[in-house]
């Protein structure tokens, strides 16, 4: 059989991960639409629960934009990687000769679109349903959305595939994740709110801390996947 | 590239307290097909997983060897070891050759396509069956496609886990013929099965387990399917 050395270099298998776990996605929507009906549920209760003076409470934005976007997230990444226990796939991933880290990457991938899709739904929604009109700002809270969506995906990859042969993981999963989630969670409230009120240099101090933490939790993951998954 | 021989050494493995394998020792060959017998419950699986290199073993080793140079156990040594085991390891979601194609790309095999194509040809796997999702195949369907993605890379290690489960008997036929074929090649097939007729023409090596120990080893040339009824009862019941 011939087989090429390079090809199965990260690129490719990150790639082929990628666009696998999506193809199966869109095949049923079953993940994307109940996470976008669960992002957008929240958005639509949280605007008729937060009310001042008869209007929905423009402060309340950014701890429902992110409560969306986290709780919707968590339910992908359950699925994402429950997907992989069905056939016994992850096993039959891990037995192929692809770096591993290739493998996780590609997961990464793939939750963080699923994450922006519930976005693209969610902040509209959002705008909307608050009454909120950002002008230009949009474009910036958009980054930092998807700065979150990509924060989400690393750190969730992560526990994600420690908790692989864990029994309780449906529960434990939030547990762990929650809590190395909070910084970022603070900065992109912060970031939101900022951007709500108009201060854009304050939100930029906040989206460049949301990207660092991205970062760190980048190297991290390269250090913890290649250990972490063998029996 | 290939393997040429495996070596299992005093190899033990425990569940918390519960022994599942100890100290077994066997050596598979090339251009050879084993056939790894014994009851439920015996270790066979748990072997299995050891060899393929994904489950750990408590004790002892095995060795990978290539020419007469063991082989570290690294990517590059997984892309030689082909495995078939209880569950599909498939995507019931994608089709035959979706699952096919994205395996073979992951092995880094050229033309992952026409790869597809010829090992559902070999599996037989009808055409109009391929395009279809894995999640609607019968249990035999499934089996065909879980041996075509065990063979995606062309493996000098195939590891089968009760291959013939749910095969109809021109399945079972065609098997037992690819095993003989990559016996030809110079393959190391290691079979756990039930499936003494099929297996017995094919085998030169024959394996008992009994709970986590071997209980008989035997080397010879093909075997006839009463020889190996009469070794499994003197030696596995
Ligand atoms: N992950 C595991 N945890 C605990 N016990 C296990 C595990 N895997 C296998 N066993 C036990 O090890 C023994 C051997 O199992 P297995 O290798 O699957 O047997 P076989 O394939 O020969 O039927 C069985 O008693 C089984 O219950
Ligand atoms: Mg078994």
């Amino acid at each position: 059989m011939v087989t090429q050395g390079h090809a199965t270099g990260f690129l490719r298998t990150a790639s082929a991960v990628a666009a696998k776990d999506l193809r199966v996605e869109l095949r049923s929507r079953e993940v994307v639409y109940t996470m976008t009906f669960f992002a957008a549920v929240i958005v639509v209760v949280f605007s008729f629960a937060f009310v001042k003076d008869q209007k929905a409470l423009v402060e309340a934005v950014p701890g429902v934009a992110w409560a969306a976007v986290i709780f919707a997230g968590t339910i992908g990444l359950g699925r994402a990687f429950d997907r992989e226990r069905e056939g016994d796939t992850m096993r039959a991933l891990l037995l192929t000769p692809a770096p591993r880290l290739a493998v996780f990457a590609g997961k990464t991938v793939a939750i963080t679109a699923l994450v922006v899709a519930v976005e693209v739904v969610a902040l509209p929604l959002c705008l909307l349903f608050f009454n909120v009109d950002l002008g230009a700002a949009v474009l910036h809270l958009a980054l930092v959305l998807v700065l979150g969506a990509i924060g989400f995906a690393v750190v969730g990859t992560v526990f994600a595939a420690m908790l692989l042969r864990v029994r309780s993981r449906d529960v434990l999963l939030p547990v762990v994740l929650y809590p190395i989630l909070v910084p970022m969670i603070m900065a992109g409230t912060k970031a939101t709110g900022a951007l709500l009120a108009g201060a854009g240099g304050e939100a930029w101090f906040w989206t460049q801390f949301l990207a660092a933490y991205d970062a760190v939790f980048v190297i991290v993951a390269l250090w913890t996947f290649e250990a972490l998954v063998i029996e | 590239m290939a393997l040429s021989r495996v070596a299992v050494r005093k190899v033990g493995k425990r569940f918390g307290p519960y022994r599942a394998l100890a100290g077994v020792d066997v050596e598979l060959a090339a251009g050879e097909v084993c056939a790894l017998l014994g009851p439920n419950g015996a270790g066979k699986s748990t072997l299995l997983g050891i060899l393929s290199t994904l489950v750990r073993p408590s004790s002892g080793e095995i060795a990978y060897v290539e020419g007469d140079r063991p082989r570290a156990l690294d990517d590059r040594l997984r892309r030689e070891i082909g495995l078939l085991a209880h569950a599909s390891l498939c995507y019931g979601e994608l089709t035959a050759v979706e699952n096919l194609v994205f395996f073979a790309r992951l092995y880094g095999v050229t033309d992952p396509q026409g790869r597809a194509h010829a090992l559902l040809d070999e599996v037989g796997l009808d055409a109009r069956a391929r395009e279809r999702a894995a999640r609607t195949y019968s249990r035999g369907m499934l089996q065909r496609l879980a041996l075509a993605r065990a063979l995606v890379a062309g493996p000098s290690l195939l590891l089968l886990d009760e291959p013939f489960t749910g095969l109809d008997r021109g399945g079972a036929l065609a098997l037992g013929q690819r095993l003989g074929q990559a016996r030809a090649e110079g393959a190391i097939v290691l079979v756990v099965t039930h499936d003494l007729e099929a297996i017995a023409a094919v085998t030169d090596h024959v394996v008992v387990l009994r709970r986590g120990q071997l209980a008989h080893v035997e080397k010879r040339r093909g075997f006839g399917y009463d020889e190996l009824r009469d070794l499994y009862h003197r030696h596995a019941d």
